[in-house]
């Protein structure tokens, strides 16, 4: 018998047919007007209305699917996002007691499952996370939502008529409708539906313009689009968004680029080269983040509790080197707002990298070559916001070296930093730590009372570093009370001169929140906000 | 026989105690509890105090030890604290994610680790063995989370072929796009079982041919292929022990492979319970792989002995 070997040729033929079968047999098969979204979650934010998974959370599966009282208006790229009427179209402060607001509701709109949001809605809503005795109490939102301070007094809530709502605060609060924005509001018909706000988290019922179904824990969830929401110029372009949570930064770049996906949140940095060649889109803009180091001013031997060795280390920042080597994703931070923002006035010290002026500083502070100021920051390996830690860390401790500053590192978990910012910054956790290195959100000046009031210092806030002042904290009054606009800026103006020159933070870079599309996604507007609009977008093949 | 199996379930009581022991006193030496990771650090104290309470965390270790033990022992793998679901549901969906992975990875390596190291024994010294050796100790020696992202790199975004991560659509039965999704991990995954087993094989057939019965088979005249089976027979039960493990191995999950392919299987929940300080998934987690890991080496010692006899004695 003679037995037929296959010739070379045929060989190479029979592989390139299984090839090309397999090439033609998986080209990514896109639904109509389907937007697949890779998210840096770790899984699905939360269903109920009150994610967690920090901003990103609120960002996919607070402003789709559910409204907040107060919303953000996210329909510029040019300008730093300010809020807008969400399920209130309008709010009032009384001018006889600044504790005391008065917000009418939106009429007309209705939950997913029909049933109308209203007065009664809303308070039970509020109920949900301010009531311990109401059947919906649900400490994990209650936790959420109120973790980000509200300032709503104990029973500060009351219906006037079944538009109108009374709210009370703990103390004049001029920023009041700002706290609102991420407190969402959800069908109590539904709740009572399903029994429980687990069973709810399976099918979720808001007022937004998505519609959240098709929950697949740790794998995704669909958005499809509301085609009834209230706010007609805000109709998703899509059909549907899907949410997969993707939290490895190679496996979000190779989902893009093979097609899964059709925008991935925060691409590697080494990679933006290659995926603008390759044809996609990298959409960057300012937003407010900063990735600072949070200076320790409680610990006795803590160097940063002189005001100069604080503005020193702040004169020894190669920001320019360290965006560069970000690959340009973001941009050099010399405060708490960015330089070109109206809020950043007109401070006495104007940060550069200028290691004279550093070593002179620390001269003046009794630091010297023979004497070197000695630190230790606690850097996480990865986390929320955190950028690169690792690597820009490095770099920092690198070019402080000129200086004369010592820096050492304690590193840790992302879970071991998020225990430390709530601890007072001399507990074990903090491991002797004099400064802490955590991005953190400057998106309003609700932000700056929670991270640098003097009352707000851990364990009872979130100022983890301690850090006084009392013409700060004066001024930080006279701002929650402020009668007018014009009072209000210019205490916030000069909040922010404060925080410059006294520099309780090391100011280091703003994050410029890259996220990575092919090019059938348009009409993205990349808000200057944590949180985007998505139903703006539309998809093409 | 039975009265084997019996000592063996027996013994694995004190294993699995031990097990659940130590994961409930590690969760304790980390620095904070799942609260302050859950809950922005604002959050009223008495809102934190309940959660706490709803899920017994105000008691002390030991007591939450106890009552833990008491709802697994009645069936209740308990409530997951990070997402108000309940653990059984989260834990053997994950588990079965891990299989679809898990049982074609056994396969492929365990298929491919007798081949490579039967053949590389039987070639022994020359070029075939050398090249099946190389392939073996590539399996083992190359980190597997590596090549998985080398595969991505080739396969789904040069190629644009194969999926790069993700299970792809829900249900049955599986299409190609179901089986698309499975390739590269299932590679990825089997390249460590297969370079292990490989080895063993190679070193056992070796050292099995150069005994004396071989000797005394094919001076009775004995075919290769007789030959052989007398061989693999042999060379079977430690071989199985291997297997044994490394299909435990498999089962728990990479929680590298299930991160590079973005895989919801069991790898990746015990991760996310990990930093999440997920204390109930986390247990309940690692309590069932160690039982699924004790049952597979019964399994194993049980067939070792079917295979073997002395085993028995």
């Amino acid at each position: 018998m003679v037995r037929r070997v296959p010739s070379g040729r045929s060989l190479v033929a029979l592989t390139s047919a299984l090839w090309m079968g397999t090439i033609a047999a998986s080209v990514p098969s896109l639904a109509q007007g389907t937007l697949r979204i890779a998210m840096t979650a770790t899984d699905v934010p939360t269903t109920t209305g009150a994610p967690n998974n920090g901003f990103e959370g609120v960002r996919f599966m607070g402003f789709t699917a559910f409204d907040a009282l107060v919303n953000w208006d996210l329909s510029s790229a040019d300008k730093p996002a300010d809020i807008t009427p969400g399920l209130a179209e309008s709010w009032e402060q009384s001018k006889t007691d600044l504790t005391k607001w008065v917000f009418k509701l939106r009429q007309g709109v209705k939950f997913h499952d029909g049933t109308p949001f209203n007065a009664d809605a809303l308070i039970w809503n509020l109920d949900r996370s301010f009531n311990k005795d109401a059947k919906q109490f649900d400490p994990q939102a209650s936790a959420i939502n109120r973790g980000r301070p509200t300032y709503i007094a104990d029973g500060g809530y009351k219906k006037i008529d079944d538009y109108t709502v009374e709210l009370t605060t703990t103390r004049p609060i001029s920023y009041f409708p700002y706290v609102l924005t991420t407190i969402f509001h959800v069908s109590p018909a539904a709740f009572e539906k399903a029994g429980s706000w687990a069973e709810f988290a399976k099918a979720p019922v808001g007022t937004g313009p998505f519609i959240a179904r098709n929950f697949k824990p740790r794998i995704s969830i669909d958005l499809d689009k509301n085609k009834d929401y209230w706010d007609k110029n805000r109709i998703p372009k899509v059909d549907k968004v899907v949410l997969f949570p993707m939290p490895e930064a190679n496996t979000r770049l190779a989902a893009l680029r093979s097609g899964q996906v059709d925008w991935i949140e925060v691409p590697p940095p080494d990679a933006i080269a290659g995926l603008k060649g390759a044809g996609f889109s990298v959409v960057t803009n300012s937003y407010p983040h900063v990735w600072p180091w949070v200076l320790n001013t409680l610990k006795e031997e803590s160097p940063f509790r002189d005001v100069k060795v604080r503005q020193a280390i702040n004169y020894c920042v190669d920001r320019d080197g360290l965006v560069t080597l970000l690959a340009g994703t973001a941009e050099p931070s010399v405060g708490f707002f960015k330089k070109t923002d109206p809020r950043f006035g007109n401070p006495k010290n104007a940060y550069k990298f200028d290691p004279a002026m550093s070593k002179k500083l620390l001269a003046e502070a009794g630091y010297g070559p023979n004497k070197p100021v000695k630190a230790k920051i606690m850097i996480s390996t990865s986390g929320s916001g955190q950028m690169l830690p690792l690597p820009m860390n490095e770099f920092l401790q690198q070019s402080m070296k000129q200086c004369g500053f010592d820096i050492s590192f304690e590193v840790v978990e992302w879970g071991t930093v998020l225990v430390n910012l709530r601890s007072v910054p001399t507990a074990p956790v903090a491991a002797n730590s004099d400064a802490l290195n955590i991005s953190l959100v400057s998106s309003d000046v609700s932000m700056i009372v929670r991270w640098f009031y003097g009352a707000n210092s851990t364990p009872a806030g979130s100022n983890w570093g301690h850090w006084k002042n009392p013409e700060f904290d004066a001024t930080i009054t006279k701002m929650e009370s402020a009668a007018s606009k014009d009072e209000f800026d210019r205490s916030v103006v000069k909040l922010h001169e404060m925080l410059v020159d006294e520099a309780p933070w090391l100011w280091v870079v703003h994050d410029a929140n890259p996220r990575a599309m092919t090019k059938g996604v348009q009409g993205f507007i990349s808000a200057q906000s944590w949180f985007q609009d998505l139903t703006r977008v539309s998809i093409s093949k | 026989m039975w009265y084997f199996v019996l000592r063996r379930l027996l013994y694995a009581v004190p294993i699995l105690l031990g097990v659940s022991l130590v994961v409930f006193l590690l969760m304790q030496m980390v620095p904070g509890d799942i609260i302050d990771i859950m809950i922005p650090p604002e959050a009223p104290k008495e809102v934190a105090d309940m959660i706490r309470i709803q899920f017994g965390l105000d008691q002390p270790v030991h007591i939450q030890y106890l009552r833990w033990l008491k709802a697994i022992l009645s069936g209740d793998l308990g409530i997951s604290i990070f997402t108000n679901q309940p653990v059984a549901d989260e834990l053997f969906s994950a588990l079965l994610n891990t299989l679809k992975i898990a049982i074609p990875a056994a396969i492929l390596g365990f298929t491919m680790g007798v081949m490579l190291g039967s053949l590389a024994a039987f070639y022994g010294g020359s070029w075939l063995d050398k090249l099946f050796s190389g392939i073996a100790i590539a399996g083992v020696s190359l980190p597997h989370y590596w090549v998985g992202m080398v595969l991505v790199a080739i396969f789904a975004v040069s190629f644009n072929v194969l999926p790069g991560q993700g299970m792809g659509p829900d249900g049955f039965p599986w299409t190609w796009e179901h089986i698309k999704h499975l390739i590269l991990p299932v590679i990825t995954l089997s390249l460590i079982p297969m370079g292990v087993i490989s080895r063993l094989v190679r070193a056992n057939v070796l050292e099995i041919r150069s005994m004396e019965f071989v000797s005394a088979l094919q001076a009775k005249g004995l075919k290769g292929p007789r030959v052989l089976l007398h061989i693999m027979k042999n060379a079977a039960p430690s071989a199985l022990a291997l297997m044994g493990l490394q299909f435990g191995y498999l089962l728990g999950g990479s929680i590298l492979v299930e991160t590079v392919f973005n895989w919801p299987g069991s790898g990746s929940l015990l991760n996310l319970a990990i930093f999440r300080r997920d204390i109930p998934v986390l247990s309940a987690t690692i309590l069932v792989l160690a039982t699924i890991f004790v049952i597979i080496n019964i399994l194993v010692d049980v067939l070792q002995a079917l295979i073997d006899p002395r085993i028995r004695r």
